[in-house]
């Protein structure tokens, strides 16, 4: 089983996921987050609190598919993100711009 | 005085309950610049609530919070109490003169009834115990189930509801290798069940369940779902709602109905049957459970709003068991408001609050007892930040005298006769059913009463030392009567 973050979290940023994981698997850099494929329990929990929709879970959509090998690669050597940040600047108007309220 | 927080003046806090709430509500706590001492209580010998003894044995990896919640334990600042019952064994006054703040993550152990008649006739059983009891919880040792009927009937769509759905469906192979308690499996395993019927009182658009859970319905080894096209019909305002952006999930789990919906005839030798707008109206038979009267539903108001109103036709479904799966409720504890309506303390932000509405000083919330039975695991966590955080605000307005903590409440305990269990003697217990279940092929073997736990902790002398000190014995007699006859 597969969650991970994808392209809408760059330029928003937004963090919420990070409350609801029960088992500290996100991690992230400056642009966007991303989750520890060895950690992640697909609880699916942080899927309906992402203000931008950016993660998704199995079965992953074939556009996203290549998600799948940068939240592996990267997560690990990150930093893991336990609390909610300040999102991105201008992340609101890219919240609207993709089409969320 | 030294200020709160210091390391001679620490912040005490009692934590009740040791769920996944509680975890949370300790690692907020200590993810502080002050000095915070958490001692948390938990009224059996073992921790953890319900990821131990609420989620499905054959769901593993839901289980891995544990982890992290041994690593809080592990914390120098952190205790463990278990086998303590705040509101039994200590009172909430006792807690507060030795805490400053008192967190109350004891969840929800009760359940929502239906409120029909025939409600307590034998057959008629709640989610809440059937889950109890396959999953090893004391508390349900001793309920019997009689599986010797062929219909089981659950009410309620929730994830909760699959759960029992799938493991009355499940054939032993796909059970004996998980921490599933053996008394299960025993009963399980004779089983005569063959159709189990999941009812909800809304429509396709409206069940709790989860996607996820509900596919599993789908990969079962010898069970077929079926869901009735005609079940699956849309009214406009709830085809609205699952069209919405916002509600992605509820168009998933729709899709699986549809996937159940176009297999073709049933081969295997159990069905799960999901049916929707029905709601029971009376438990019916003849000293025990035979059949169930449902009322036909429909769906009136506006979308994400709509509620179930009975149509005037009814229908029985003959049926020998009947699970209710309607909820989970919180339980009072005396010394603390209690809600008897949504069964949860009354709060606001997780701080409790009495009947006018003023937040009780040093008193919180956080979990299932503050927001009521809702959310996955991880929804704990949000829940138990956004308390501490209220808590961490509160601190500059509370009483700065110096708290005892857990060694101002010891000798009280014991004088009352209460053993209590440390995080390392949980360890003992811990590992005993790790190597119980070892031979058995299974992640643990749970130990399903009080006393097996207590007695895991300080072993009796095992039999065959015995054996071997009284031979040495009888054997040093013999030689000296040889020596010294009389």
């Amino acid at each position: 089983m597969t969650t991970i973050v994808t392209d809408n979290c760059q330029g928003s940023r937004f963090t919420d996921c990070v409350t609801v994981c029960p088992v500290h698997a996100f991690h992230g850099d400056d642009e966007m987050l991303y989750i520890d494929q060895e950690v992640c329990i697909d609880c699916g929990a942080c899927i309906p609190v992402c203000p931008v929709q950016a993660i998704y879970e199995e079965p992953i959509p074939e556009d996203k598919q290549h998600w799948i090998a940068i939240n592996e690669s990267r997560a690990p050597g990150l930093p893991v993100i336990l609390k909610k940040q300040d999102p991105y600047p201008g992340a609101e108007e890219r919240k609207k711009e993709l089409g969320f309220a | 005085m030294a200020p709160l927080g210091t390391a001679q003046n620490p912040v005490r806090a009692a934590i009740v309950g040791s769920g996944p709430s509680g975890f949370y509500a300790a690692e907020a706590l200590f993810d502080s610049d002050q000095v915070v001492l958490v001692d948390m209580f938990e009224r059996l010998p073992s921790p953890f609530g319900l990821v131990r003894s609420g989620v499905a044995p054959d769901h593993p990896k839901l289980k891995q919070p544990i982890q992290l919640y041994q690593k809080i334990a592990e914390s120098p600042n952190f205790r463990f109490l278990g086998n303590v019952t705040v509101g039994r064994d200590l009172s909430v006054e006792e807690l507060q003169r030795c805490y400053h703040v008192l967190i109350f993550a004891c969840g929800a152990e009760a359940d929502r009834r239906l409120g029909i008649p025939g409600e307590h006739l034998a057959g008629s059983h709640t989610a809440t115990e059937f889950v109890g009891w396959y999953n090893g919880h004391p508390d349900y040792r001793d309920r019997e189930f009689d599986l010797s009927h062929e219909t089981a009937v659950v009410i309620g769509q929730g994830n909760v509801a699959v759960d029992v759905c799938r493991i009355l469906c499940k054939t032993m192979d796909e059970l004996v290798h998980t921490d599933i308690a053996s008394h299960a499996i025993e009963v399980l395993a004779q089983s005569r069940i063959r159709d189990v019927y999941m009812i909800g009182r809304r429509g396709p658009a409206q069940a709790k369940f989860t996607h996820q859970e509900l596919r599993e319905l789908g990969q079962l080894k010898d069970c077929d779902p079926i869901v009735a096209r005609g079940e699956l019909e849309l009214n406009p305002p709830s085809r609205e709602e699952l069209l919405d952006k916002n509600n992605r999930a509820g168009g998933k789990s729709y899709e699986v109905l549809q996937s159940f919906a176009a297999r073709s005839a049933p081969t295997r030798s159990r069905r799960c049957h999901i049916r929707f707008l029905r709601s029971p109206l009376a438990l019916e038979g003849e000293g025990r459970l035979e059949r169930v009267l449902l009322a036909r539903n429909r769906l009136e108001g506006t979308p994400s709003q709509q509620v179930a109103r009975e149509t005037g036709e009814v229908e029985r479904l003959e049926c020998g068991l009947l699970f209710r799966s309607i909820g989970y409720r919180g339980t009072a504890i005396s010394g603390v408001p209690f809600d008897a309506r949504q069964g949860i303390f009354p709060n606001r932000d997780g701080r409790i609050v009495d009947g006018q509405g003023n937040a009780l000083p040093g008193m919180y919330a956080t979990g299932w007892i503050k927001r009521g039975p809702t959310g996955l695991i991880g929804t704990n966590r949000a829940d138990s930040l956004a308390t501490v955080a209220a808590l961490q605000a509160d601190l500059p307005h509370l009483s700065t005298t110096v708290k005892a903590g857990a060694d101002g409440l010891l000798p009280l305990l014991q004088s009352r006769g209460v053993r209590v269990v440390s995080y390392a003697d949980w360890q003992k217990i811990d590992a005993a059913e790790v190597r119980r279940g070892e031979s058995a092929g299974k992640p643990r073997e749970k130990f399903t009463r009080v006393h097996e736990m207590m007695q895991a902790i300080e072993p009796p002398t095992p039999p065959r030392r015995l054996a071997v000190e009284l031979a040495g014995t009888a054997l040093a007699m013999v030689s000296n009567l040889a020596e010294n006859p009389r």
